[in-house]
């Protein structure tokens, strides 16, 4: 029963619009002492009752290369992108294959707010309150077929509306992929909205994978399709740099990239004297990951 | 002609003038600090900020012999400046990655300084530097000589050429501003092994 982490709140009946806003520059002028004390409910038991970062932090620094390399590129361009209507086709090992409307596919569906914790290979981290549905859950619509082990998540490429994509800066569509089990764990979200307004662009409008123990890039954004298959997908980063970028790509402060430490993250949201903290195994998901990789060396599948 | 126009422009301006142009980036940043105009990642902002402008700084100075050579436009008596502030920024850049981006993690920034091949590449840099900085002025060269005193200072090719290094190793991916960069230093560099002429010989 998803439905019970779902409060019936919504980020209105806690925090005004313009006071999240706004939220920045109370913090300048106020200091941190407010900072550490925002007014936000947690909702359920996967949510981390850390303050979240402004939206003005979430949708100004942000990885879409499908926009450009720097981080400001994405806001920048990707006001042009057209989200709708937006249709995503699933494939492969399902009973139900189709290029569906995103709102048939999510019709229905508890859409649920997820305040997640969101970890950069880069080494910086946000806190970020999602609303989605379990990626679980619409799998479960399209009727995943036994043979199937693997999702491949594939993002538009679309150079008309993606300077990125028209000067190449990757392989491009951008894709990436998740084992069925960590597919269908209650963590993972199709995320179609932050702080209960639909999908900044460029944050991935108008639907994105959210995974939060795993390194950002994992976490598609732009989603036009899902693939069932039955063998480990081809996923972007980990094509590109095969020996830098793992398919699994947990968040572990045990194992370092190759050129830089993992061992900690700058809290993007504080100005100039963001802390720096502790990077958590599985991103402090632990206890509900862990179990997945038992079986596993983890410094092998990084 | 426009190198004449240069030299007679530049003729009023004293060398010790470069430093309060030098100045100027930072002055630009601790404004945007105060302002807010450094995003939401002020840290990473600064931080690439200082670098870049040592970067720039560095490339600046390896472009006085080749101007010289090539275009007849000497600038030499500013050089210096630029190298003192190409160091003085370097200098910036570590200390704001102490600082501000590691927040004194000694451990941690003690491994990166033997495993990580961006930060020991650019430490390496940094530390070619320093005797550079140390050795820009007069007292120096006649306390050294000047054969030694250049000897020392071609420290500057290397260092330049794993500052370069330092910027492509620390990206994603392949963006074009660390290879324009490197490909300037480079090039820069490549100019000075180009053969002097052989002095002519009178016919006998």
């Amino acid at each position: 029963m998803a439905q019970r982490y779902n409060s019936g709140l919504g980020w209105a009946d806690v925090t005004p619009k313009a006071g999240w806003l706004n939220r920045r520059h109370l913090m300048m002028t106020m200091g941190a002492a407010l900072a550490a004390s925002p007014a936000l409910a947690a909702t359920g038991p996967y949510s981390t009752d850390e303050a979240p970062n402004s939206l003005e932090d979430i949708t100004s620094y942000n990885n879409f290369y499908e926009f450009g390399f720097d981080k400001t590129d994405p806001a920048a361009h990707a006001g042009k992108l057209t989200t709708s209507p937006w249709a995503v086709e699933v494939d492969g090992l399902v009973d139900r294959p189709g290029s569906y409307d995103l709102v048939d596919l999510l019709k229905g569906l508890p859409v649920e707010e997820r305040i997640y914790r969101f970890r950069c290979v880069e080494a910086w981290s946000m806190v970020i309150p999602w609303n989605g549905v379990q990626l679980s859950h619409v799998l479960d619509r399209v009727g995943v077929q036994p043979g199937a082990k693997f999702v491949q998540f594939t993002s538009l490429a679309r150079p008309e509306e993606m300077p990125g994509v028209k000067a190449g800066l990757l392989d491009w569509p951008y894709r990436e992929g998740l084992r069925m089990d960590e597919a269908m764990h209650p963590l993972t979200l199709l995320a179609t909205g932050i702080y209960g307004e639909p999908m900044p662009n460029q944050n991935g409008a108008p639907i994105r994978l959210v995974v939060p123990w795993k390194y950002g890039f994992k976490s598609a954004k732009s989603l036009v399709k899902i693939t069932l298959t039955d063998r480990m997908p081809y996923t972007t980063w980990n094509a590109l740099q095969p020996k830098e970028y793992g398919f699994y790509a947990n968040v572990n402060p045990e194992v370092d990239h190759p050129r830089w430490s993992q061992a900690s993250e700058r809290r993007i949201g504080a100005g100039l004297f963001a802390s720096r903290v502790d990077t958590q195994k599985f991103n402090g998901y632990g206890d509900l990951v862990a179990d997945l990789y038992k079986e596993q060396d983890l410094a092998r599948d990084y | 002609m426009l190198r004449d126009t240069i030299h007679r422009g530049l003729r009023p301006v004293r060398p010790w003038m470069v430093y309060t142009l030098g100045v100027l980036p930072a002055l630009l940043l601790v404004i945007d600090v105060f302002t807010g105009n450094l995003g939401v990642d002020p840290v990473k902002t600064i931080e690439h900020r200082v670098g870049e402008v040592a970067l720039q700084l560095i490339v600046a100075g390896l472009c006085i012999t080749p101007l010289r050579r090539f275009a007849g436009l000497n600038l030499i008596r500013f050089r210096r400046q630029i190298g003192v502030l190409a160091f003085v920024y370097a200098t910036l850049h570590l200390l704001v990655w102490i600082t501000l981006d590691l927040q004194f993690r000694w451990s941690e920034i003690g491994a990166d300084l033997v495993k990580r091949p961006y930060i020991i590449v650019g430490f390496a840099a940094f530390l070619m530097l320093l005797p550079l900085a140390v050795t820009s002025n007069n007292a120096a060269i006649r306390r050294m000589g000047a054969a030694a005193w250049q000897r020392l200072h071609w420290l500057t090719y290397p260092a330049a050429a794993l500052a370069g290094l330092h910027f492509i190793l620390l990206v994603k991916a392949w963006p074009a501003e660390p290879l324009i960069y490197m490909g300037a230093i480079l090039a820069l560099l490549g100019l000075r092994l180009i053969p002097r002429a052989a002095p002519r010989r009178m016919p006998a």
